[in-house]
């Protein structure tokens, strides 16, 4: 009996993985920049009450990062915009960004995610698409 | 199984107090416990590897497993420790408790891991591990009765692929493994190693699937390929079902229904499985 359940919900796997694509854009499901611009500040106060990953941004200036952090959600999200920030690399580097924190600051924007409303599914395409960025962003 | 629960009893009784474990890896991305003690599903060792540290950090995770099919119930137990996100070393012992007879097998097993390549979440290509597990029979009768070749220990190898693909399923994380174990083991070992059939390392497929319905739960399948030795014995394959309830860094909780296949000529033999880890460290 198991085996045929088994064989059943794998052809159901397979079949799911071949209907990916759905046709609505990412930065449409999300809800657009009023949802990005409200993720970002959640991002924010998150990463202010966190004791450790705020010291990396004590002497940032917050509204540059916010400005150019929505830029960068709205762009890999597929959304209306150009991003007019610094590279990855070079924004990163000297801070000697720890897989540990990296992985920390992934679950805050999840914090901030969550509290913007945005579905689990959602919240998931978006991550995919920012996490090629880790090897550009820890140890440098 | 006295000494289980009071086992059980203490690492959860620990919990709330090692709070301050090595967390830095990503949750869900220290697996489960597989029936072996190694980082992994249920019954198959996954690349991933026991416990949240990071390369940074160490960790400390102790297991539980109850698993109750039809004639049978194996229990399992033991630790683990994580290196650097590197390096598994594992320790467990299982019982095989056949119901109804005076009999139970004992088997000790010793493992390492290493991670060869890549993160289970952020590389291109999957994360890649390979595996030892040492096991050494306490009680070599029954091994004996069913003909196996070697009563006292044997050594699996394996290599495994794992991959995460972040909202690959409609949104959904999915996540696969692929494992390859040489191995001569017979019914885990449990049974010994080789027979009158085979005497001679062969490579099993074992293979997992899941789906994380969410951060805290993830649905999956296994399948592990076991290998025929024994004359007149018919081994069969092994499968399962699972939900893994991963509420946070400190433990999680496996539930599955397994299907062993028979086991020494006995009916088909399947059931509930459940299993727990704890992250002490
Ligand atoms: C995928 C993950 C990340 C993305 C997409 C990201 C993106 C960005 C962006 C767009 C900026 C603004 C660039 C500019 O000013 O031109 C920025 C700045 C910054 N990021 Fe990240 N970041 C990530 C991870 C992290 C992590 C893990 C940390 C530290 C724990 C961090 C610390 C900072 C700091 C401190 C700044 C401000 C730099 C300054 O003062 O000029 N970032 N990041």
């Amino acid at each position: 009996m198991l085996r045929h359940s088994l064989t059943v919900l794998l052809v159901f796997l397979l079949l799911g993985c071949q209907s990916l694509s759905s046709s609505r854009s990412l930065f449409d499901e999300l809800g657009g920049m009023p949802v990005i611009e409200k993720i970002t500040d959640n991002f924010i106060d998150e990463i202010s009450f966190d004791q450790q990953i705020v010291q990396h941004f004590k002497e940032s200036d917050i509204d540059r990062f916010r400005a150019k952090l929505i830029e960068q959600i709205c762009v890999e999200a597929g959304g209306p915009c150009t991003y007019s920030g610094d590279s990855m690399v070079d924004v990163h580097t000297k801070m000697n960004i720890t897989e540990a924190e990296f992985n920390r600051t992934v679950d805050l924007l999840i914090n901030a995610m969550n509290k913007a409303g945005v579905a689990h599914r959602t919240q998931n395409k978006l991550l995919a698409r920012l996490a090629p960025m880790r090897a550009d962003i820890i140890y440098r | 199984m006295k000494p289980l629960r009071i086992f059980a009893g203490i690492t959860l009784g620990l919990l709330p107090v090692f709070t301050w474990a090595g967390e830095g890896k990503l949750q869900e991305t220290a697996g489960v416990t597989q029936i072996e003690g190694s980082s992994g599903g249920g019954l198959v060792p996954w690349a991933t590897l026991a416990g949240y540290d990071s390369r940074d950090e160490f960790s400390l995770s102790a297991f539980s497993t109850r698993v109750s099919v039809d004639d049978f119930r194996l229990y399992a137990f033991g630790a683990a420790l994580g290196l650097f996100d590197r390096v598994e070393l594992s320790v467990a012992r299982q019982t095989f408790d056949l119901i109804d007879t005076p009999y139970e097998i004992n088997q000790n097993i010793i493992g390492a891991k290493v991670r060869l390549y890549g993160d289970v979440v952020y590389s291109t290509w999957p994360q890649l591990s390979a595996g030892v597990q040492y096991k050494e029979l306490q009680d070599d009768l029954l091994a004996e009765l069913v003909g196996a070749e070697e009563t006292d220990n044997g050594t699996d190898f394996y290599l495994a692929a794992s991959k995460a693909h972040l909202g690959a399923l409609f949104g959904y994380n999915l996540f696969w493994d692929l494992t390859l174990r040489g191995t001569k083991a017979n019914q885990f070992g449990l049974l010994g190693y080789g027979g009158a059939n085979n005497d001679s390392y062969e490579v099993m497929v074992e293979g997992s699937l899941a789906v994380f319905l969410g951060r805290k739960v993830a649905l999956g399948m296994e399948y592990r390929q076991k290998p025929d030795n024994l004359a007149g014995l018919e081994e069969e394959d092994a499968m399962d079902v699972f939900v893994a309830y991963i509420p946070n860094k400190h433990f999680n909780l496996t539930a599955a229904w397994v299907d062993l296949g028979t086991i020494a000529g006995s009916d088909p033999q399947s059931g509930p499985y459940f299993s727990f880890t704890g992250y002490l460290w």
